[in-house]
Parts: structure tokens; C-alpha cells; sequence
């Protein structure tokens, strides 16, 4: 038995070192020649300042863009570290709102935002992904539905017409991949950004 | 349910069934010592280790000594662990300045990972140095999953030897899955999720001014390098607090798919190589099967359940199924399939809150846990988990007919059957004992996000995830506390080495009998009453042990939603 300390350590230290630094500061190598965007965040910069990542979701609430979905992610709260408050978007500390089947908070929150957007538009069914929360707090995306939901709102606040904002969500929806995997989809800041360039023209 | 769902399940499973017969011949090479492509490559790194280490390949291994190695090998990976989180303050690659981590969570994560659980009392991001990230948790991402491969080796060996005293030597076996198997496949993984949009970069977190213009600070890190290995060794271990649900682990329909396939490759592979080494690979397939059965039986419950969503949705005229808690890119169908094969194996990964499941739709993921995770299983726990329970049924089917039974060629007698009911006997012990005392203690009582049933099914589920070394959770549940960092750990540990040690024992004991070629009166174990036999044993063996928790869970969770009632 004595003799299966040896390898024990030294094993060990040399498979860490392989597996733990070799490997990833090699990978972080070649990743960063390869594909430097994606490795360093799919970050997009505009005008010279960053903002925001393709990838990552961010809070909309002006009527002349179209919003997220709601997050649940939170952040310490700064008058008492032991807590949390709400922080919507949070791409420091992702997470799910964990409210389940039979929650009555999630129930009345979900009645609160449905009602809200009936007023807004009564004229469409209400989208299930605008009133319940992403997994991780940072979905990038909204179903298509949940973005033409949107456009009566959208092209009042701009002044544009509506045909022009459903041909701008028409362009940003991204279908499933090869027809068969996961759902359609609008990234809301790729719309955004489309938005204002068709805005400032 | 829709077409277009189903497509995406079927497709699924067809890509992993036809991964099973060219890998399951890669892995038989790789442990047989034969020659492979990669061989002219890391044949002298292998060498190298072994020269330093210590260690000669040729000399092999009783199961005692086989076990202490593997014991060995975990108090060191848990030293490297433990140190490297309380000192990562003051160590190199730490851009978010993270302090210090607390003992009792250290503790647990060392536990969790060394475990192959990876469950997650802490967040990844708001917590952890990337070199915590790399060099305590992404290695031992790897040698974890290389033990238990090597564990299911040595089961296999004990099957396929005759009157032999070893099972093979630990330290290659652990070497040999490491190189030619877990790193080469991680490398071309690790650009393809880059590709796919993961980060890989030791950068620090981006600040990014919103066009409302907010402040975003964005999180980064090596995190490509980690998901490949935490998918494919069925860890689990989620770079970022929200695992595969965060858009920077899983970006896209494509890298949820091939990492849903990845967490399945290497366990169902390992069903070939079983039946490979046993000299009848019918032997792996009707294996697979019984594995099959039970994974579409837990997938269209699950799918089906949040399909139709929750009672409380419904009523406010929403439609288009439970999508709390889950990702547009996703939806439901890709959500549900994951959560079914990330608790049938043991990985743990989440790409949707189970938390946020409804009733039915979160008990399949519990189930899965609870029959011990060997629906494919983690990368060689499930193989041998299963195993115990073929043994079980073996004994069963011996009994019916008045036999000695037996199973490839082996002898099934007294001893090997204790060994299996030793080990299957000591998970629900864990997770139904722990969940007993923390529903009575009041400060375990508040860690609870829901009320009603929900909560007590998230008590359940943590203990249930330790146990089986998944990690998956209802995260809800508060368990950064002193109590649940111990108890869960002590449950990781128990879970894990508790069942490893007794298939050990039978590996040992399978080996030294003879083989024995089959007769009349043998029960073929290639066909469909086979099949059937095992699928009966494990639901009647687990549906006895975990049904009265289930009920008091889950089960009235659901007559609950139905009746309108909220907590």
C-alpha cells in the first residue's frame, strides 16, 4: 500500500498541471487567434464604447425600444451585504427567479405584468415569455410573437410606421437551426440597434 | 407536444446511439493497452508520467489496493481544492478581486467536485479566481470522470477475467482515460463551443454601457475550456451561477444540442465496451436498452408536463407551456429533454431552473436521481451502477427458478449480492435521513425559496442530487449555510464512496471465480425478458424505497395545482 503514495502525489500534480494550466491557458491560446470575438465576449461597440454583448440580455424599459424578457437576478444590497435587492439584468450573478408551479408570488407578479401589457396592447394574445423570467436573468432573446407584440408600442414612441417596424423584427428573427433545433427567436439588442440606425437615417 | 419537438428528441437519441459503437472500440483500445492514432503523440507523455510517478504498467492490482489508490488520489485533489479557494486572494489570475472563500463552502465545493457531484452552493462568477476556475475545479472536472471510468474498468475486468487476483492497475488506468480520451475530445470541443460563442479568456469582466445607458458589468473568463469537460465527464460544475442556462455557457440551439449529446457520448459508450470486453457486445446493447426504456418513459412525462404548462398560467390566458425559468432559445422541448438527461446521467448541468418545473415535470428529474442515476449514469458510475442492480436481477431471476444464477459467464453467489444491496441500500439512507432532519429543524426550514410542498421537494431534491453525485438543484433553496455546506457534503461523500467501494469488492470477487460457459439452464441476458427483468427490478426496487417521499412532495404538489391551491 505503501508504495501507492509515490504516484498519489506525483500523478496527481502532474495531471493538475496538464488538465488545469496547460490545457486552459493553451485553449485561451488558441481560442484568442482563432475566433478573438467570441473568446473575448462577442462584445459590440458603438461609437467607440462598448455595449453590451450579443450574447447577453440588457434591461429595456423606454417605450421606443423593445424589452426583454423580466429577470429575476439580484445584487447585494449595499446598506445590508447579507441581503439582496432586485437588479434586473445582472451579468455579474446570473439566476432564475425559482418560483414554482403553485408560488402566489409568481402568480400575482405574472397577473401584474399581464395586465399591464393587455393595456398597452389589447389588441394581441400576451406572449408567455414577456411575463415570466429566463433561467439565467440574462436571456438575450424574445419568441417572435412577443416582439410583433411590441411594434404598435415601439413605432408610436419613434414615430415610425408600423409596417416598418414589423419589416425590422421580420429581418432580426432568427430561425431554428438547420429547421429542426431549439425555437425562433428576436435578439432584442440586435433589434435595438437596428432600431436606431433606422431612427437616426 | 409538437412534431418538430419530437424530431429534435428522436434526432437526439439516434446521434447517440450511433456514437456508441465507434467510441465503445476507441475506449476498449485505449484501455487495453493497444495501439491507437493518438499513440505516437502522447505515448511518451504517458510514459513520462508513469517514469516520474513511479509506477509500472505491467503490475497490476488487487481490488484493495486498486481502491486505496483511488482514496489516495481523492485526499490529495481535495487538498489542491481546499487550499487553492481559502488562498485564491492572494493568488495570480483573480481580475474581479475575489476574496477569500468561506471554510465550510470550501469545504463543500472541494467535496462536490472531488465527488463528481458539482453542486453548487456557490456562484461562479460572483465567487471564484479563474484559477480557482481552472486549476482546482477544471481538473478536477477531468480526474474525477477519469476515476470513474477507470471504476467501471476494473467492475468490467472482474466480468471478463477468470481465476485472476487483479483488475488492472489504477494509476493507468486513470492516466490512460485522461490523455487519449478526455483531453483529445475536449480540445476540439473547446473551439467548437468558442465558435459557438463561449468566452475563453483570462480578461477581466467588461463593463458595458446599456443604450439606455446603464451600467452592465459583464462577467468573463476561460469558461469554453471548463463547459467541455464538465459536459463530457458529466460533472456538471457551472462556470457561471446559472450553468448552461447562461447564454455565455450555452449560446446557441446547436451547443445545447452537442452538449446534451456529450454528456450522453462516453457513459453510453461505456455499454460497448462493456459487452466488447466480455466477448459479446449483445451484452452492452441489451444493457443500453434497459437504459433506453427508462430514459423515453422520463422523457415524455417530463415534456408532456411542461408542455401544458401550470393551472395558475393557464387561468390568466396564457399559452405555449411553463416557460418560467427557461431560455426563448431553448423552449420547452430542448429545456425538458436536457433536465431528463442531465439527472438520468450524473451530470448536473442545468440549461433551464428546475426549480420553476411544474409538479410532474420537475418529479421525473428527482426519479432519475433516485433509481441512482444509471440511465447511462455519469461516465462510469452509471455503468456499474447499473450493473449492481443486473446483479440484483440476475439474483431475482435465480431465485424464480430455483439456480445458482449467474451472468456473462459468472457465478452469482452470496457475496456479490451483498455487495450490490450494501451499496444501492446506502443512498436512499442519505437522502431520505438528511431530508428528515432538515424539515424538523427551523433553520434549515428557512432556507426554503417556496412554500407548501414545493419547499419540502426542494429539500428532497437537494439531498437527492448530493447523494447521486448529479448537482443539478431547485436552486431556490438556500444552502450556502453551515448546515446544508456538511450535510450535503457528508452526503456527497457517502453516495460516492459507499457505492465504489463495494463494486470494488465485487470486481475483486468476480475475478477470482471461474468463467463458466453457458448451459440449458442459463437466462440469456441479450433479449427482451431480460431487458424487461431489469426495468421491472429497478422500478419496484426504487418505486418501495422513494414513493412515500414522493408523495408527500411532488405528488400532492400536483393535486394541489390542479385544485387551484397556491402557497
Amino acid at each position: 500500500m505503501l508504495r501507492e503514495i509515490r504516484p498519489a502525489i506525483i500523478v496527481l500534480v502532474v495531471l493538475t498541471a496538464i488538465t488545469g494550466l496547460v490545457y486552459p491557458l493553451a485553449m485561451t491560446a488558441i481560442a484568442g487567434a482563432i475566433f478573438p470575438k467570441q473568446a473575448q465576449g462577442s462584445l459590440i461597440e458603438r461609437n467607440g464604447t462598448v455595449v453590451g454583448s450579443a450574447l447577453i440580455g440588457q434591461e429595456f424599459k423606454d417605450d421606443k425600444y423593445f424589452h426583454g424578457r423580466p429577470s429575476a437576478t439580484v445584487a447585494p444590497d449595499p446598506n445590508d451585504a447579507s441581503k439582496t435587492v432586485p437588479a434586473p439584468y445582472n451579468a455579474a450573478n446570473s439566476g432564475g427567479s425559482n418560483l414554482g408551479p403553485t408560488s402566489k408570488a409568481l402568480h400575482d407578479r405574472v397577473k401584474e405584468d399581464v395586465e399591464k401589457l393587455r393595456a398597452e396592447n389589447p389588441s394581441a394574445a400576451v406572449p408567455i415569455d414577456l411575463v415570466t423570467t429566463s433561467a439565467s436573468g440574462l436571456d438575450p432573446d424574445i419568441s417572435p410573437d412577443a416582439a410583433l407584440f411590441q411594434v404598435p408600442r415601439v413605432a408610436k414612441a419613434r414615430s415610425l410606421s408600423e409596417d416598418a417596424v414589423r419589416q425590422l423584427v421580420t429581418q432580426n428573427t432568427q430561425g431554428r437551426f438547420a429547421g429542426i433545433l431549439g425555437e425562433p427567436r428576436v435578439n432584442v439588442l440586435a433589434l435595438n440597434l437596428a432600431l436606431d440606425g433606422a431612427s437616426s437615417k | 407536444m409538437t412534431v418538430i419537438g419530437w424530431i429534435q428528441i428522436l434526432l437526439y437519441c439516434a446521434i447517440v446511439v450511433a456514437l456508441v459503437k465507434p467510441l465503445g472500440w476507441y475506449m476498449t483500445r485505449v484501455f487495453n493497452g493497444e495501439h491507437t492514432f493518438l499513440s505516437p503523440v502522447l505515448r511518451p507523455v504517458e510514459r513520462g508520467i508513469y517514469w516520474v510517478g513511479g509506477v509500472d504498467e505491467r503490475r497490476e492490482q488487487h481490488w484493495l489496493t486498486y481502491a486505496v489508490a483511488m482514496l489516495l488520489f481523492h485526499v490529495g485533489g481535495f487538498f489542491i481544492i481546499y487550499g487553492l479557494m481559502r488562498l485564491q486572494a492572494v493568488l495570480p489570475f483573480n481580475p474581479a478581486g475575489q476574496s477569500a472563500v468561506a471554510e465550510d463552502l470550501s469545504f463543500n465545493t472541494a467535496i462536490s467536485f472531488l465527488t463528481n457531484t458539482n453542486w453548487q452552493n456557490y456562484g461562479g462568477e460572483s465567487t471564484l479566481s479563474y484559477l480557482v476556475q481552472m486549476l482546482g475545479l477544471t481538473h478536477q472536472n477531468f480526474l474525477s470522470a477519469a476515476t470513474g471510468i477507470a471504476l467501471a474498468m476494473a467492475l468490467i475486468r472482474g466480468f471478463s477475467r477468470s481465476s485472476v487476483r487483479t483488475i488492472g492497475n489504477f494509476w493507468v488506468d486513470v492516466t490512460r482515460c485522461t490523455l487519449y480520451v478526455l483531453l483529445p475530445i475536449c480540445i476540439v470541443y473547446t473551439v467548437f463551443l468558442v465558435w459557438q460563442g463561449i468566452p475563453q479568456t483570462l480578461g477581466a469582466y467588461v463593463d458595458a454601457t446599456t443604450l439606455e445607458g446603464g451600467k452592465q458589468t459583464i462577467a468573463l473568463g476561460p469558461v469554453a475550456s471548463q463547459v467541455a469537460i464538465k459536459m463530457l465527464g458529466t460533472n456538471g460544475g457551472g462556470f457561471f451561477n446559472a450553468n448552461a442556462a447562461h447564454p455565455f455557457e450555452n449560446p446557441t440551439a446547436l451547443s445545447n444540442f452537442v452538449q446534451m449529446i456529450s454528456i450522453f457520448a462516453l457513459g453510453a459508450a461505456l455499454t460497448n465496451v462493456f459487452g466488447r470486453m466480455v466477448g459479446n457486445e449483445r451484452q452492452g446493447w441489451a444493457i443500453l436498452a434497459v437504459m433506453g426504456v427508462l430514459f423515453l418513459a422520463g422523457v415524455t412525462v417530463t415534456y408532456w408536463a411542461e408542455a401544458n404548462g401550470t393551472n395558475a398560467l393557464q387561468a390568466l390566458g396564457l399559452t405555449g407551456g411553463n416557460m418560467e425559468g427557461k431560455e426563448v432559445r431553448f423552449g420547452i422541448v430542448a429545456s425538458s429533454l436536457f433536465a431528463v438527461i442531465t439527472t438520468a446521467a450524473s451530470c448536473g448541468a442545468v440549461n433551464a431552473m428546475h426549480d420553476s418545473f411544474t409538479a410532474l415535470g420537475g418529479m421525473i428529474p428527482l426519479i432519475n436521481m433516485q433509481l441512482g442515476e444509471i440511465i447511462v449514469g455519469g461516465v462510469g458510475a452509471g455503468l456499474y451502477g447499473m450493473l449492481l442492480f443486473v446483479v440484483l436481477s440476475i439474483f431475482v431471476a435465480g431465485l424464480m427458478v430455483g439456480r445458482t444464477p449467474e451472468y456473462v459467464g459468472k457465478k452469482i453467489e452470496a457475496r456479490e449480492v451483498k455487495m450490490a444491496m450494501l451499496a444501492i441500500l446506502v443512498l436512499p439512507l442519505m437522502y431520505l435521513g438528511w431530508t428528515a432532519v432538515a424539515v424538523v429543524l427551523p433553520s434549515a426550514v428557512a432556507s426554503m425559496a417556496n412554500a407548501g410542498p414545493h419547499g419540502f421537494t426542494e429539500v428532497l431534491y437537494a439531498y437527492t442530487s448530493a447523494t447521486g453525485n448529479n448537482g443539478s438543484a431547485f436552486a431556490g433553496l438556500t444552502g450556502n449555510t453551515f448546515f446544508y455546506n456538511l450535510t450535503l457534503a457528508v452526503s456527497m461523500f457517502v453516495g460516492r464512496f459507499f457505492m465504489i467501494v463495494p463494486a470494488m469488492a465485487m470486481a475483486g470477487s468476480l475475478a477470482g471465480k471461474k468463467s463458466i460457459p453457458p448451459s440449458a439452464g442459463t437466462l440469456p441476458t441479450t433479449g427482451g425478458l431480460f431487458v424487461g427483468l431489469v426495468v421491472g427490478v429497478i422500478l419496484i426496487i426504487g418505486g418501495l424505497t422513494f414513493f412515500p417521499a414522493l408523495a408527500l412532495g411532488p405528488i400532492v404538489e400536483h393535486l394541489a395545482m390542479t385544485a387551484n391551491t397556491l402557497f
